[in-house]
């Protein structure tokens, strides 16, 4: 099977064997194109954003305006830190050059003069591989001001690297554009989107490092060979990072649409102990869990994972065996949302701040039943009265987790229905009026 | 007053301000670079940050609270990260958050008394697939299990 995003040939992350294998010859291609061209081209291979909404990325570049005298800008998105999610650093790690090759053919579909590829401030060692491979490509003039010349054309664009410094809500897409503007990593409120008023208010687009990744190849080869990889509503290969209860967990390359089971037992390697699954979260952790024993058919691409009630997400597989305590998991995602909601928005604030605490006292063995539908109304509340996904991200897994494992919850909590009656001695004793004095 | 950047830091602050448009977006790399070189983030430090910027200083703090890895006091010299986010958790993080906790004597955000390490419970460092991992300062160790990380805390000296 060919690898697209990750090919196997050994040292691609130098440049000499990159364009040994015909590396930066899309480039080239595309400039004999025109840009409605290219963003025609990457339209009809429906390739689809890697980053967790899995919008189609032609789609998303047709929005930006054509005529305007602002500046454009291309955001890359390399933040990372959905849990479960560990895919952009290999790329980072293994396949620099396409990186920036991608980024160049969509900075000219677009026609943004400057790209930023956001990567999350941990990130260091990364951080400094890539903008060694940033820096190589300026020296062999394939971009910037020089391009011009090598390519004898009329355009030339700019890729700086931002560090981020340790935010999980920077990888929303209007939070990471004020971080790239020197604020604080808040969301903005949409509309108006990224195409209409992005980085400093000028048309902008944002793209996963995977997303772009894949364009050089969609160029090569064309949308035809592109369109029929996988699954023909989502197509192309999909970085799978899979973690967890697995015997040889890491990030493989397979083309969308391959089966759960098939990426678990056979890809890496069955569970240690060949014990049984009890909960798989397919996308990352904020996407709904699915039941061990329902995994037989679940495909892995979009529209097969919506259907089994989840999401393809950045396509992190976290596994857990038979033996996992749900209950802590689900704690420990709610911990993590807590701690990232920005507290803009009063229901994503105090519902993750609320659930951790309901959670943590079932956890305390001071739960009832009612604290499990308690926590389904709170994750409710949130779901869509939020300013960004984040909210959303939190709701899921609670709400899922709790409905799909409800006889799993039922045995962390007390049986009996507690109902809290007010105290009677209390309610009985006569409070002194402030006022009694005065009325002596 | 007395934080000055040194040249060479001043003149990776110009390079770090020609990639923006404007001045406020070079400030998280400023912030870097101040923490490298002071160690942590105090209100002097911020106060230069602005005047090498030409921006307000409140602008400077709203960044510097608003990201966990900017820190505020001083941290050891070995900041120790433990994740303990599900993957991590799965494979055993908690036993090695815990023995760390254990050894060092230190709870997270905490610093020893000689300065040596600090501690920090983190959150998914990105290295799902290679847990249970801990980050020294700013150095990945991964696929690792209580022994091994207490190898890793004796050999730094
Ligand atoms: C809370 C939150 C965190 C996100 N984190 C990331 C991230 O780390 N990386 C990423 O590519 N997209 C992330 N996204 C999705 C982005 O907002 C955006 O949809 C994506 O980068 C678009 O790229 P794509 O169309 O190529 O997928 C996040 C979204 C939310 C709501
Ligand atoms: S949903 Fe949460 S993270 Fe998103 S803007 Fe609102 S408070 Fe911030
Ligand atoms: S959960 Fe620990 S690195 Fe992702």
């Amino acid at each position: 099977m060919e690898k697209i995003v990750l090919p196997e040939i050994p040292d691609f992350n130098q440049i000499e064997i990159y364009l040994a294998n015909g590396g930066f010859e899309s480039v080239k291609k595309v400039f004999t194109k025109t840009p409605d061209e290219i963003i025609d081209e990457v339209k009809k291979s429906g390739l689809r954003g890697r980053g967790g909404a899995a919008f189609s990325a032609g789609l998303k570049w047709s929005f930006m305006p054509k005529t305007t005298d602002k500046p454009k800008y291309l955001c890359i998105n390399g933040d990372e830190s959905e849990p479960g999610s560990f895919k952009d650093r290999q790329i980072f790690e293994d396949n620099p050059f396409q990186l920036i090759e991608g980024a160049i053919i969509t900075c000219y579909a677009i026609g943004a003069k400057v790209a930023y590829l956001y990567i999350r401030g941990e990130y260091h060692k990364w951080i400094k591989l890539m903008q060694k491979a940033v820096d190589e490509a300026y020296a062999r003039e394939f971009i910037g001001e020089k391009m011009k010349e090598t390519y004898g054309i009329d355009f030339s664009c700019d890729l700086f690297i931002h560090k981020g410094a340790g935010a999980y809500i920077c990888g929303e897409e209007s939070s990471l554009m004020n971080s790239i503007e020197g604020l604080r990593g808040y969301p903005r409120v949409k509309p108006p989107f990224p195409a209409q008023r992005g980085l400093w208010g000028c048309p902008t687009t944002i793209n996963n490092v995977e997303t772009i990744t894949n364009i050089p190849a969609i160029i090569k080869n064309g949308w035809e060979w592109f369109s029929k990889i996988g699954a023909p509503k989502h197509p192309g290969t999909i970085l799978f990072g899979i973690s967890g209860h697995v015997n040889k967990p890491g990030v493989y390359e397979f083309p969308s649409g391959m089966l759960l089971t098939d990426l678990i037992y056979n890809v890496a390697g069955g569970v240690p102990g060949n014990k049984k699954i009890k909960c798989v979260i397919p996308g990352g952790s904020s996407m709904p869990p699915l039941r061990g024993d329902q995994l037989e058919g679940v495909r892995m691409d979009a529209e097969s994972l919506k259907e089994a009630g989840s999401a393809i997400g950045t396509g992190g597989v976290m596994v857990m065996d038979e033996d996992t305590n749900l209950l802590k998991v689900l704690l420990r995602i709610s911990h993590f949302y807590h701690h990232e909601s920005c507290g803009q928005c009063t229901p994503c604030r105090e519902g993750t701040g609320w659930m951790e605490k309901t959670l943590h006292r079932i956890d305390e063995g001071h739960g009832t039943s009612q604290d499990l539908d308690l926590l389904i109304s709170v994750a409710n509340n949130i779901e869509g009265n939020t300013i960004c996904a984040l909210g959303d991200a939190a709701a899921w897994p609670v709400k899922f987790m709790i409905t799909r494992f409800r006889d799993e919850f039922e045995k962390y909590v007390k049986k009996d229905i507690f109902i809290p009656v007010p105290n009677k001695v209390h309610s009985m004793r006569e409070t002194a009026s402030p006022l009694a004095d005065l009325h002596k | 007053m007395c934080f000055k950047f040194t040249e060479e830091n001043l003149s990776r602050i110009e390079a770090a301000r020609k990639k923006y448009p404007t001045a406020l977006a070079a400030v998280m790399d400023t912030i870097y670079i101040a923490q490298e070189q002071n160690g942590y983030i105090s209100n002097e430090v911020m106060e230069e940050i602005a005047n090498v910027l030409g921006i307000d200083k409140v602008n400077v703090l709203s960044v510097v609270t608003f990201y966990t890895m900017y820190h505020t006091k001083p941290m050891g010299k070995y900041h120790v990260q433990v994740c303990t986010n599900v993957s991590c958790m799965l494979c055993g993080a908690y036993e090695i958050f815990d023995g760390v906790k254990e050894k060092l004597g230190l709870d997270h955000m905490q610093v020893s008394p000689d300065s040596k390490f600090s501690l920090e419970e983190v959150e998914c460092m990105g290295a799902c697939g290679y847990a249970p991992m801990i980050a020294v300062n700013e150095d990945y160790f991964e696929n690792l299990n209580k022994e091994k990380v207490f190898e890793i805390l004796d050999s730094l000296k």
